[in-house]
């Protein structure tokens, strides 16, 4: 077979940032109508990569060739007229548009200086029946599910016919069935002649879709693998530069005394409408319970509530007994609760501060760390000193500025703090979103070790891998309720894949007349 | 909300102040003290709401309507008070719910002809005229309103419009001062200086948009500065240049628009007036159109909300903030010479008296729409004539109270309906390209 021929070429490409070589001398290639994945840990510099392929940055060094001849990209409107396109990891959508309008943002159809939606609307409905991409052009963003709102986002990339489409994880947000759906319509792209580079962390995705793949390692390529001859574990071992166990070995669960009770618990989002609605269930020593389910299900407003940050509108939960409904996050702390929080960079750190000082955030008060009113900087200073060796903060300096560090570092830090505290219940939420294998790993042996120490543990993530491997039962939420609780040994990607979708037991979708 | 209860029953009986609770609360006190007032009046007192001012004897074209003030006013204190009493609580059938919403629009719309009927009690109240008077003085808040639409809708924060307004009150009115003597003619000379005004808002907006775009200050404290420098600056110009004769200068000429100044009543006391006054409609309309029927207009929306998003479209983020700003100063301009050039035709010190702040108000009452906007700056300008028209009548307490009416409005208006508002999602940040 004859390689089809090349239509995006990047040959020597450097960028330097204050301090840091985000990318030296990258070279790669894709062919016209396949899909070439790129991997690489965070902070790799895929999206730097990218970024200068899509004008937004500059780079330093090196060309870009498009189509075989040399391309000066100087913005993101020099690479729309290319026919690059690209679908960011963070959507770049307007809230309060319109599909439509915001679809034809920057390319208006218009006759004079007014729009003409209905054109605009008529090519999207076009493009929607070509491709396979259903979406409503007249709903608003924000009334639509990530999965939606990113079909939007390759609509406005093919909207200005773009035969390049550049994929940022793509599929971090996505449920399995939703991916499924993804990459169908990549498949149906693919058909059609567009080529597709596709980012992920996902090394079972990379394999499936991929034509070749190219893994980046600290700014360079470490390597090129061919999708039918890899495993994940190769992957893996490319991506890190070191052998990685991927699997999480874990001894059977030991649960002891019951730690956490939520009674019929309902709680309320930032808009006053319910968000969890009549959960009930127990949390016991030596276990962790996998909290499963598509974001936006209830699980931040279900979190947020048991570690006192949102007020519980109907209901009770106990710890340890003891009835903690609506107390104050410092009591919960007290009362030997961890949080790992969803969003780090709002919630679990002050990114100003150093990070000697982030690591005593809820136990600076205390007569280890303060004596009447004076902290005592060189014993949390010592503390410090101590968890960023044991937890492998890097830089380790205690006095960086938490806000600087890279946000797998950002997490140790987190964890460094929550998990050396003498802890009976965590809650970690999302613990290892958007980190590489190698802080995957790290922090996977660290909830598995407080749960052998005795700690219960409520682990909510939207990453179905995650809670698979990690928890000893999986309870799947969707629309504010727990549909299902399953022992590890019965839940099955498949099974609890669709209970993320509102399949309950027996195949009734939820909600469903 | 550690209240909230344990069961069901016990939620319900939780009280939760919910926006549409305070209204109803408020809509009882307001009741009440109409219903006890109405019982002192005399019931035989009789107002009178006529429409156009006549010379005795002649024969009105649109008959006066005769209200007897006490039984009006007990009617509408118990309509009151049976409405916040059926707001207060939260019906479960539909009906019901729907019918004291109706009941609730019912009293917002009977609130306007109410305090005009009481204020008026028992003479004869000209309701064209506090039409026409609320939408004259309507018009520095709602084109100061456009003006922050422009400039908040793009994500740069114009507190500044106070400061800007001053500044075309004052150059604008110091332009038409040294004209006087020359040999233009005075609409002329009464043009370039409306024109100067503008130019003079869109250079302080030139200021505000180097401080906060450029040089990425904190907005507000660009505003703060701006509005700081606007007082001296236009002080000192009064003192060196405008106090050495008698200053006062001719106002902006009546103009009536063709075909609709014909008409009864309206057409003399809305459809003749002055050049600014009809620019506010103008305005209105502009504003509304660009704002969301072109392409222009969804740029500025995509800046002010998102401008990353923007930013990978190819659309320029800072130029198009830029554009705004400018704009958004020239409309301020336009408000500004409102009060020295059509208002007056003098200039004085701090004349502005704090209407940037409340066309401010009334942009975010309006939830940064133009045509919200101008409803919250007609509700302003009314309560503005009012309290003049409660002065002229005569009640039997202080006129500074009378003159705390507007801003008092304002306030429980901010602070009891709107509730929360979304500005654009970008406003206050400067935009920096990764």
């Amino acid at each position: 077979m004859i390689a089809a021929p090349p239509v995006l070429e990047v040959r020597g490409i450097s960028k330097r940032f204050p301090g840091v070589l985000a990318n030296d001398n990258v070279n790669l290639t894709l062919r016209k109508g396949e899909v070439l994945g790129l991997l690489g840990e965070n902070g790799a510099g895929k999206s730097t990569l990218m970024n200068m392929i899509y004008g937004l940055y500059k780079p330093d060094e090196g060309d870009i060739l498009v189509n075989g001849e040399a391309a000066d990209i100087a913005g993101p409107k020099d690479a729309i007229e290319l026919g690059i396109g690209m679908v960011h990891q963070h959507f770049q959508l307007v809230d309060v548009l319109t599909v439509t309008e915001n679809v034809m943002l920057g390319n208006e159809s218009v006759s004079g200086p007014f729009l003409r939606r209905d054109t605009a609307r008529r090519e999207i409905e076009a493009l929607s029946r070509e491709y396979g991409l259903d979406v409503d052009p007249d709903a608003l963003i924000s009334d639509l599910p990530v999965g939606i709102q990113q079909r939007v986002e390759i609509i406005k990339a093919l909207y200005r016919h773009a035969d390049i489409l550049i994929l940022d994880e793509p599929t971090a947000v996505l449920t399995p069935q939703e991916t499924r759906g993804l990459f169908k319509i990549m498949r149906t792209l693919l058909d059609k002649g567009v080529s597709i580079i596709f980012i992920s962390h996902k090394l079972k995705e990379v394999l499936e879709i991929c034509d070749d793949v190219v893994v980046l390692r600290r700014g360079k390529v470490a390597g090129h693998a061919d999708p039918k001859q890899s495993t994940e574990q190769s992957l893996a071992s490319l991506m890190v530069g070191r052998d990685v166990i991927l699997e999480v070995d874990k001894a059977a669960a030991s649960p002891g005394d019951e730690i956490l009770n939520i009674v019929n618990l309902h709680v309320h989002d930032d808009r006053g409408l319910p968000a969890v609605e009549g959960l009930s269930f127990g949390l016991q020593r030596g276990e962790i319970l996998g909290v499963a389910g598509v974001q936006g299900n209830g699980q931040t407003e279900l979190v947020e509530a048991l570690t006192g940050m949102r007020p519980v509108a109907e209901g009770r939960f106990y710890i340890k007994g003891e009835d903690l409904t609506d107390a104050s996050p410092r009591r919960v702390t007290e009362r030997g609760v961890g949080h790992v929080p969803e969003d780090r960079q709002r919630d679990g750190l002050v990114a100003s501060f150093t990070v000697m000082h982030n690591l005593v955030l809820c136990t600076y008060y205390q007569g280890a760390f303060s004596s009447s009113i004076v902290v005592d900087d060189r014993a949390i200073a010592d503390n410090a000193r101590e968890l960023v060796e044991q937890y492998d903060v890097r830089p380790p300096i205690i006095n960086n500025i938490a806000g600087g560090l890279s946000g797998g570092n950002q997490q140790k830090v987190i964890v460094a703090r929550e998990f050396s505290r003498d802890v009976d219940l965590l809650i970690a939420s999302q613990p290892t979103r958007g980190l590489d294998v190698g802080s995957i790993e790290f922090i996977h042996r660290q909830i598995i070790r407080m749960r052998d120490a005795g700690a219960g543990i409520l682990l909510v993530s939207s990453e179905l891998d995650e809670v698979l491997s990690l928890a000893d039962r999986v309870a799947v939420m969707f629309e504010g309720e727990i549909i299902d609780i399953l022992d590890i040994d019965e839940a099955d990607r498949d099974t609890v894949g669709l209970r993320m979708a509102g399949v309950r037991e027996g195949g009734q979708t939820v909600g469903a007349p | 909300m550690t209240a909230a209860g344990k069961t069901k029953s016990a939620r319900r009986l939780a009280f939760k102040l919910t926006r549409k609770r305070i209204i109803a609360i408020l809509l009882l006190i307001l009741g009440g003290f109409i219903f006890f007032e109405s019982g002192r009046l005399d019931s035989e007192l009789v107002t009178t709401l006529t429409f156009e001012s006549r010379s005795t004897g002649e024969a009105p074209s649109v008959a006066d309507i005769p209200v007897p003030t006490a039984a009006y006013l007990l009617l509408v204190g118990l309509l009151f008070i049976v409405s916040g009493a059926l707001n207060l609580y939260e019906f479960e059938a539909v009906r019901w719910r729907r019918g004291s919403l109706v009941l609730l629009a019912l009293c917002g719309a009977l609130f306007i002809p109410t305090v005009i009927i009481a204020a008026a009690a028992g003479n004869d109240t000209n309701l064209t005229t506090i039409v026409a008077e609320s939408l004259r003085l309507a018009t520095p808040l709602a084109i100061g309103a456009f003006a922050g639409i422009w400039c908040e809708r793009a994500g740069v924060v114009n507190i500044a419009i106070e400061g800007m307004m001053l500044f075309a009150a004052c150059f604008g009115f110091t332009t038409l001062f040294f004209l006087r003597g020359t040999a233009l003619p005075l609409e002329t000379a009464q043009l370039l200086a409306v024109i100067i005004g503008l130019l003079a808002g869109g250079c302080i907006a030139l200021l505000h948009g180097w401080l906060s775009i450029t040089f990425r200050t904190d907005q507000i404290v660009s505003g703060t500065v701006i509005n700081i420098l606007a007082v001296g600056v236009t002080s000192f110009v009064r003192r060196e240049y405008l106090l050495s004769t008698e200053a006062g200068a001719a106002k902006l000429g009546n103009f009536a628009i063709p075909i609709l100044s014909d008409l009864p009543v309206v057409g003399e006391a809305i459809f003749t007036n002055q050049p600014i006054f009809f620019m506010m409609f103008v305005m209105l309309a502009f504003t509304h159109i660009v704002m969301f029927y072109t392409r222009w207009g969804l740029r500025t929306r995509a800046v002010g909300e998102h401008p990353h998003a923007a930013d990978t479209l190819g659309i320029n983020v800072n130029r198009t903030r830029w554009i705004n700003v400018f704009i958004s100063g020239m409309i301020a301009g336009l408000a500004g010479a409102w009060f020295s050039l059509e208002a007056t035709g003098s200039f004085n010190d701090g004349m502005t008296r704090g209407a940037g702040f409340i066309a401010l108000a009334a942009m975010i009452f309006g939830k940064w729409t133009p045509i919200g906007a101008f409803g919250a700056a007609l509700l302003f300008g009314f309560s503005d004539s009012l309290g003049i028209r409660l002065q002229m009548v005569g009640v039997g307490f202080p006129v500074q109270f009378l003159q705390m009416v507007p801003y008092a409005v304002t306030l429980v208006v901010l602070a009891g309906f709107i509730g929360r508002a979304s500005p654009p999602k970008a406003v206050g940040q400067p935009y920096v390209k990764e």
